[in-house]
């Protein structure tokens, strides 16, 4: 990877693949603070984001690439593994009940699956009216989907890799201080060939990315036997 | 032996059209009663001239309506074993609609009750939750899935005994021109649902016959409702008992409203959607 005139800070980990790591490397690229990001990932292929600075909450939406209507289902996914957070084993199901990815590898216990992207409209209403103007996940799906055919329709309930969401007992939830660190990683598998969505979260109201967007890293790597053959 | 021609002389139009218009007065046990006033299960407290909507839809079947804003609606599970899965839009504009995850995060609370707001994506009210007996919900897992269905039942398609809430909710979006790309994370009232500390979803299920909740439309809106089982339901057998609805006309909450100003966050939810009814000229 070239990191030749990218933002870096001497704390910085830019990790390296957390799986097939003597595979094929298909793409290595680095989604800029603030910025958006869209791939396809071949069915079999693995997908590891790098959470360089730490705590940078990576929010994340997948869809089957051959049928966009197919796409990440966090109802279907939890009840699935009957439990809210994510963990290696995981698997991302669609809105049809069939598997999208599985995570191989993951190095932040907790993964979020319920607090949603942050938007301006929703910033109005956690942190009032004067935050409207701010730049949100939301613009960054529509305008990253955009380029795919996807529209406010498509935007469904994210993951928010890498962002802490405990429930208390009497149901109380709030997005608090993260339990990453700068190079923890996540690795997902796709079971099928899907279209990876990526918000790098530019809040700047709550901890969900430690007051401070940082980059993350996007490393798409093929197993061994795909490099062998090639 | 009674077979589904037993009773029927259809060998004439004028017979055919004489059989069928005797079946018109039939009852079922599931059916909308329209007009609505004309519900034999109208509640007490329910103006019958206010009535807009009664129906009691079958266990495995949906319900679709477009209500005004200031309809309030309720919902009962008759027999204990109701679930109802809920999507809102802004009828006006479908793109709008419910969204579980500002819902629950917004307000801070993973577990709606009374009070709480059902919130679109654009920082809206579409609803707000008015009474609530059942406290058993769950705006997390969801109905049973297709996979899931034909996993554990043997089949999952609307015609089935065992119909998911994919088929349900697919069907009542296509009557209002949607699509399954149209379909959001939805609620479910009267199947519970809790969260551990370590993530764990902890069933909760149901808080018995008679249970109500009742919501009330803060825009113009479109509801469909699936009434299938819970995705967490253990029970071996497909099992979802049916759901009545009684809607009627009633007042948005609007500003002189205790309701308005619970929280900050609430008020500016009030706020928004104020801002865009008087915007787009709704009374």
């Amino acid at each position: 990877m070239n990191f030749a005139g990218t933002a870096t800070a001497d704390w910085f980990d830019w990790g390296a693949a957390l799986v097939n790591t003597v595979g094929q490397t298909v793409l290595d690229e680095i989604v800029a603070p603030r910025g958006s990001w869209s791939a396809i990932v071949r069915q079999g292929d693995t997908l590891t984001i790098v959470d360089v600075g730490g705590n940078q909450s990576a929010d994340f939406l997948v869809y089957a690439a051959a049928d966009t209507a197919v796409r990440y289902s966090v109802q279907h996914t939890i009840a699935a593994q009957r439990n809210a957070y994510l963990r290696t084993g995981a698997v991302l199901l669609s809105n049809a009940g069939g598997p999208l990815m599985t995570l191989v590898g993951n190095e932040v216990d907790r993964q979020d699956t319920i607090g949603g992207a942050c938007s301006k409209e929703s910033n109005s209403l956690r942190y009032g009216h004067h935050t409207v103007h701010e730049h949100a996940c939301r613009e960054n799906f529509l305008a990253e989907g955009a380029r795919w055919g996807l529209g406010a329709r498509d935007l469904v309930s994210n993951i928010n890799w890498f962002m802490n969401v405990p429930v208390e007992t009497d149901g109380s939830l709030g997005i608090v201080d993260g339990l990453s660190a700068p190079g923890k990683r996540v690795a997902l598998r796709a079971e099928r060939d899907v279209l990876v969505v990526v918000s790098n979260c530019p809040q700047m109201n709550n901890p969900c990315n430690d007051f401070n967007p940082t980059p993350l890293r996007m490393i798409v790597t093929s197993p061994e036997f795909e490099a062998v053959s090639a | 032996m009674s077979t589904p021609r037993t009773n029927h002389t259809t060998n004439t139009v004028l017979a055919a059209q004489s059989d069928a218009r005797a079946q018109g007065n039939l009852l079922a046990h599931v059916m909308p009663y329209v007009p609505a006033d004309t519900s034999p299960f109208l509640p007490n407290d329910v103006p019958a001239m206010s009535a807009v909507w009664a129906e009691t839809v079958q266990g495995g079947g949906y319900a679709h309506r477009i209500v005004a804003r200031g309809t309030r609606i309720r919902f009962e599970d008759v027999s204990g074993d109701a679930c109802a899965h809920l999507v809102l839009f802004n009828a006006d504009a479908p793109r709008e609609r419910l969204n579980v995850a500002d819902t629950q995060k917004v307000f801070w609370q993973a577990y709606p009750t009374v009070g709480h707001p059902l919130l679109s994506g654009e920082g809206r009210v579409l609803a707000t939750i008015v009474s609530d007996t059942s406290a058993h919900h769950d705006a997390f897992a969801g109905p049973v899935s297709s996979a899931q269905a034909v996993q554990r039942f043997g089949a999952a398609s609307a015609e089935s005994a065992s119909p998911s809430g994919e088929a349900l909710f697919g069907l009542a979006a296509s009557k209002q021109g949607l699509s399954r790309r149209d379909l959001p994370p939805s609620v479910a009232f009267f199947q519970g649902v809790r969260v551990e500390s370590d993530g764990q979803l902890r069933f909760t299920g149901s808080a018995g016959p008679g249970s109500i909740v009742e919501i009330l439309a803060e825009m113009p809106l479109i509801l469909l409702v699936a009434n299938a089982p819970h995705a967490l339901d253990p029970r071996a057998e497909y099992t979802v008992s049916e759901l009545r609805i009684h809607a009627w006309r009633d007042s948005a909450t609007t500003r002189d409203h205790a309701r308005w100003r619970v929280t900050p966050e609430r008020e500016r939810a009030y706020s928004n959607t104020q801002d865009y009814i008087s915007s787009r000229g709704i009374a």
